[in-house]
């Protein structure tokens, strides 16, 4: 940051405006686009316009497709994604100046927020048809949900972050309050709204500082500006970054910036809590991490300790509360807080090594959706019989739902960290992060999040308890009629999770940081 | 004038937005002060950019005035619908979940 910067005067403010409108006269040419590499978001954003259009000439002639046409456009975009995949050496593609790249990174999340878009449209289609609510527009809004979701996996700019952010978020906001006449759901609407937007603004303002600090968007000249900077830290840089990891903070629930999270969780349609608390926040990590390890990479003497400090709250508080929920909804929404400290916790000594935290935090996200959405459409299943999202209503499901019961178990085993489940090996991957460099606040962070462990697991297996061994409250062991979707989607959640405890899913992801360090 | 002047503007904006938002119950309000943190930000982009020579910043500032409508239209949406069901804005009467 020049001394000057304080010292300009006005002349040379408006010499800038004017040498930025008229200096770029020359004939404009249309910049090559990489179709291919946009091909998933250009898939998703078609055909969400397209089950627009259906569903308005449709209207109830057409509603009970809605949901598996959605599905079906998830799964069509997961075609290029696995085409580019194939590509290998052909990655990274760069396209629009830097500002958005493919990588291995980006098409693992894009590949981790298509599939769990897909099992929330399964989760939610008896949900949402039998509620009697406005059922096709949830799907359109969901799919502009995931379109923000891969936007924000190639992200490399201040901007495009931005937008990709508030196109998770501003869909949401309406599906969280979609109970119309219900004073919960319109209160969890509201808080997650105003919230949310709150936590833009701090965002954006952290955004405008980095952005002076640096004279650019894209995060590569962020970081390589930030770079030159490094002895005299300038207060730039120093109020930007504070504020974009807060900004960030809100959006992935960390304490103390949670408060709205279990509030949303318990008053909004349980679907759309499970969306909340796996998709939307992940895009949120995703995020972080992009900024962090990207633009902010030459600046760990400000990021490492903020990042401590959140991460190690993040993780006790999200615990101690958990400890004393007795609704299944709100246990887990304290117990995702608490999971987003232990995602966060490698960004506290990213510094030793950028692959390996960013590789122990995509595992992490990749596990925590399979295992999280497993476990709330275990809830959504059980409240199809008992109307109740109360811990002693799993009593005696074992009696009655045997196969149900099992699934459960293996995700809060999963959730708790027990191996062979897929928990253990993301848990493990944090932890080798974190001891890497073997300095002392690492190790420190990590003895944090093993006590942490050991905490969760007594309300964890709590439930598991109530679900093998206690009777059901009001002795009703009739069995539950599970719909086909939701035996899809358990399935598919409970294989992913017990097959990436024993073969890591997360390729290697080191061909990040040469597009990082290459720039436009 | 110089450039740090702009940015006194914007800090004591963003300020007062800060404040809006913690301090008032309206829910129309606290939207509107939150309108003020953007604003904020929109000053910071287009004085930077002004003062890099670069197009950045502007263009930055009409992202998030695009992307600000669309909040507030939610926003608004969310507010008139709690206005149906309870006959008031007031944000701190939106007390059924315990957080």
């Amino acid at each position: 940051m020049p001394s000057t910067l304080w010292g300009a005067d006005v002349g040379s403010i408006v010499a800038g405006l004017l040498a930025t409108t008229t200096a770029d006269t020359a004939e404009f040419v249309r910049p090559a686009i990489d179709w291919h590499a946009f091909a998933p978001e250009l898939i998703v954003l078609g055909w969400g316009a397209l089950v627009t259009v259906i569903d308005i000439i449709g209207l109830e002639r057409t509603r009970r497709f809605m949901p598996s046409l959605t599905g079906i456009g998830f799964l069509l975009a997961m075609i290029p994604v696995l085409t580019l995949w194939d590509l290998d050496g052909d990655l990274p593609r760069v396209l629009f100046d830097g500002a958005y790249v493919v990588d291995n990174y980006a098409l693992v999340l894009k590949g981790l927020f298509l599939l769990s878009g897909y099992v929330i449209v399964l989760l939610s289609t008896n949900y949402m048809a039998e509620g009697d609510y406005h059922d096709s527009e949830f799907y359109q809004l969901i799919a502009a949900s995931v379109l923000g979701m891969l936007v924000m996996t190639s992200a490399r700019d201040l901007v495009s972050i931005f937008i990709a952010l508030e196109l998770v978020s501003i869909p949401a906001y309406l599906m969280a309050a979609w109970r119309k006449r219900d004073l919960k759901s319109n209160e969890a609407g509201l808080k997650y709204m105003l919230m949310g937007v709150f936590a833009s603004g701090i965002l954006l303002y952290g955004m405008s500082m980095l952005y002076g600090a640096a004279g650019d968007t894209r995060l590569s000249v962020i970081g390589e500006s930030l770079a030159g900077d490094a002895d005299g830290v300038s207060p730039f840089i120093v109020i930007g970054t504070l504020f974009t990891i807060i900004g960030f903070a809100f959006k992935v629930s960390a304490v103390p910036f949670h408060t709205w999270a279990p509030d949303t969780y318990e008053g909004a349609p349980t679907p759309l809590t499970a969306f909340l608390a796996v998709a939307s926040k992940a895009a949120g990590f995703v995020g972080l991490v992009t900024i962090v390890l990207d633009g902010l990479r030459e600046v760990p003497s400000i990021v490492e300790p903020l990042m401590w400090i959140l991460a190690a709250l993040t993780m006790t508080v999200g615990n101690l509360i958990a400890l004393r929920q007795t609704n299944v909804v709100r246990m887990l929404a304290y117990s995702g807080i608490a999971q987003a400290g232990y995602m966060m916790a490698p960004l506290a000594v990213y510094s030793t090594s950028p692959e390996l935290v960013r590789e122990s935090i995509v595992t992490y996200l990749v596990i925590y959706a399979a295992m999280n959405l497993g476990a709330f459409a275990v809830v959504i299943v059980a409240a199809r019989k008992t109307r109740s999202g109360e811990i002693e209503s799993f009593g005696g499901l074992f009696r009655y739902a045997p196969g149900v019961t099992v699934t459960m178990t293996v995700f809060l085993f999963s959730l708790t960290g027990i191996p062979p489940m897929g928990g253990w090996l993301a848990k493990f991957q944090v932890f080798n992060a974190l001891i890497e460099g073997r300095t002392g606040w690492g190790v420190g962070l990590a003895v944090i999040a093993s006590i942490n462990s050991v905490v969760a697991a007594f309300y964890y297996l709590n439930v598991a308890k109530f679900m093998w061994f206690m009777p059901a409250p009001d002795d009703d062991y009739s069995p539950i009629r599970v719909p086909s979707a939701l035996i899809f989607a358990l399935g598919v959640t409970v294989i992913v999770t017990v097959i990436s405890g024993v073969s890591p899913l997360v390729p290697d992801l080191t061909d990040f940081t040469e597009v990082a360090t290459a720039g436009p | 004038m110089f450039l740090n002047q702009f940015l006194f503007l914007a800090a004591a904006l963003f300020c007062i937005g800060i404040y809006g938002v913690l301090v008032r119950k309206n829910g129309v309000l606290v939207l509107m002060s939150i309108e003020l943190i953007l604003n904020a930000v929109n000053i910071n982009l287009v004085a930077f950019g002004a003062y890099r020579g670069d197009i950045g910043g502007q263009v930055f500032a009409l992202f998030v005035i695009a992307v600000a409508a669309a909040e507030v239209g939610v926003g608004l949406a969310i507010v008139l619908l709690i206005y149906r069901n309870r006959r008031s804005i007031d944000v701190a009467e939106a007390n059924l979940l315990k957080g």
